[in-house]
């Protein structure tokens, strides 16, 4: 037992935890952040991935212990303000989820490839780069359209600041 | 998984020391092999100890055809490195074909080489491009480095700090992989070297692991063209069979991966 900081969606937690302790499980039962899901628990399908220092990871792959003392991201962390972040806009708008167990994997996953790509992206790059994120219901063709609107949107919104 | 005791080490020496103090220590990258195995129980090690956060084990560093890549490399960042991919774009390609995303942002190198899954991609390149193993002790040629199905030439203790290896003139690594756990069910790596000498590396296949093929080797060195491995024949009767692919299929498809390389490179 040993007792694991982190900075997580912008505020530093700690909290003790076993070294064999999963990062996803660190944040869903000691930090009450249940919207990053457990799915497959085999590092196939994607629905547990965050943001650590940046980068889309597999948070059931993870000891929180490795994870200590970086900066993660969760689903929670992305809206600001009350406001959607435009990529969770977008999969409102496109109706990019089923039963929307995936959702928060996807829309971390899309955060990612847009943040590397930004409005290079196009479909069969998307469809690449959601190698590793499954879809139970096979929802994906809406998602593609969610990821691409979003990455337009903000490409956009980007131009516009400049 | 079982209860394990977590250590991170600030060094190579640190994580030696780390390893040999444990019980059973085992040296943990990125983990994506790792981490998976011990929840299913088919590890246990006593004690982790982490190597991310070394500073010797990082970076990419390229001094004209000499390249050396740290063992905590990640997939993600040989596949982008621009250094990396003016001199040897075939193992920027390769890395960028391993596992997905989220696994490339955390797998490292190292990991890979260390794990020798038979079906891992990174051994093939390592034996194509006739890479040195460095680790904490000695540099190990990778011909004598990968000795068997998930077994290496690493000794107790020991722990690899990074690859080195001269850019080839060209080269290019095929794979088909299997679209469920995306590792090859065969790929194949050819390098050709400025003196004409010609590597091809097959991993993914190989009832053994990781080999190289003699045959293929001879005729590209003669003609470098996909057309010049239209004669050779490839023995099924030292290739894996699986529910995925039987002997015969996979040596099928060492021939096609390797035609589709040299068309490539």
């Amino acid at each position: 037992m040993a007792k694991v900081k982190m900075t997580v969606n912008g505020r530093q937690v700690g909290s003790d935890c076993e070294d064999r302790t999963l990062l996803v499980h660190f944040l869903r039962d000691n930090l009450a952040l249940t919207g990053t899901h457990v799915g497959c628990d085999t590092t196939q399908c994607g629905a547990c991935v965050v943001h650590m220092d940046g980068r889309s990871v597999k948070s059931c792959t993870i000891l929180a212990a490795q994870a200590a003392g970086s900066t993660i991201t969760t689903i929670e962390g992305l809206a600001a303000n009350g406001e959607l972040h435009p990529v969770q806009a977008a999969f409102k708008a496109n109706h990019g989820l089923q039963c929307g167990f995936c959702t928060p994997g996807m829309v971390m996953t899309a955060v990612d490839m847009i943040r590397r790509h930004g409005a290079n992206l196009d479909e069969a790059t998307v469809r690449a780069e959601l190698d590793g994120n499954i879809c139970r219901c096979t929802g994906y063709h809406n998602i593609v359209k969610s990821i691409l609107a979003a990455a337009a949107e903000m490409a956009g919104a980007q131009q516009a600041a400049e | 998984m079982y209860a394990t005791n977590y250590h991170r080490a600030s060094s190579v020496q640190d994580a030696v020391k780390l390893q040999a103090g444990a019980d059973e220590g085992k040296y943990l990258s990125g983990g994506m092999t790792l981490i998976a195995t011990m929840k299913q129980r088919l590890a246990s090690p006593s004690d982790l100890v982490d190597l991310r956060h070394i500073p010797d084990l990082k970076g990419i560093s390229v001094n004209g055809k000499s390249v050396r890549i740290g063992a905590a490399v990640t997939h993600f960042d040989v596949a982008s490195s621009a250094e990396l991919k003016a001199v040897c774009p075939a193992i920027c390609d390769l890395a960028h074909h391993i596992g997905d995303p989220h696994v490339r942002h955390m797998g490292t190198i190292g990991g890979s080489v260390a794990n020798n899954d038979p079906a891992a991609d990174y051994p093939a390149a390592l034996l194509a491009l006739d890479a040195i193993v460095v680790t904490n002790a000695r540099g190990i040629k990778a011909a004598e480095f990968f000795t068997g199905l998930f077994e290496t030439a690493l000794e107790e203790g020991e722990m690899i700090v990074a690859i080195t290896f001269d850019a080839p003139q060209r080269a290019a690594y095929a794979k088909f992989r299997n679209p469920a756990s995306r590792y090859a069910m065969t790929g194949v790596f050819v390098a050709r070297r400025d003196n004409g000498d010609v590597r091809v590396a097959v991993t993914g296949a190989g009832a053994d692991g990781v080999f190289r093929h003699s045959g293929m080797e001879a005729a590209l060195a003669a003609n470098w063209s996909p057309d010049a491995l239209a004669g050779i024949a490839v023995n099924p009767s030292d290739l894996m069979a699986d529910i995925h692919a039987s002997s015969e299929y996979r040596a099928n498809l060492v021939k096609v991966m390797a035609k589709r390389a040299v068309a490539a490179s």
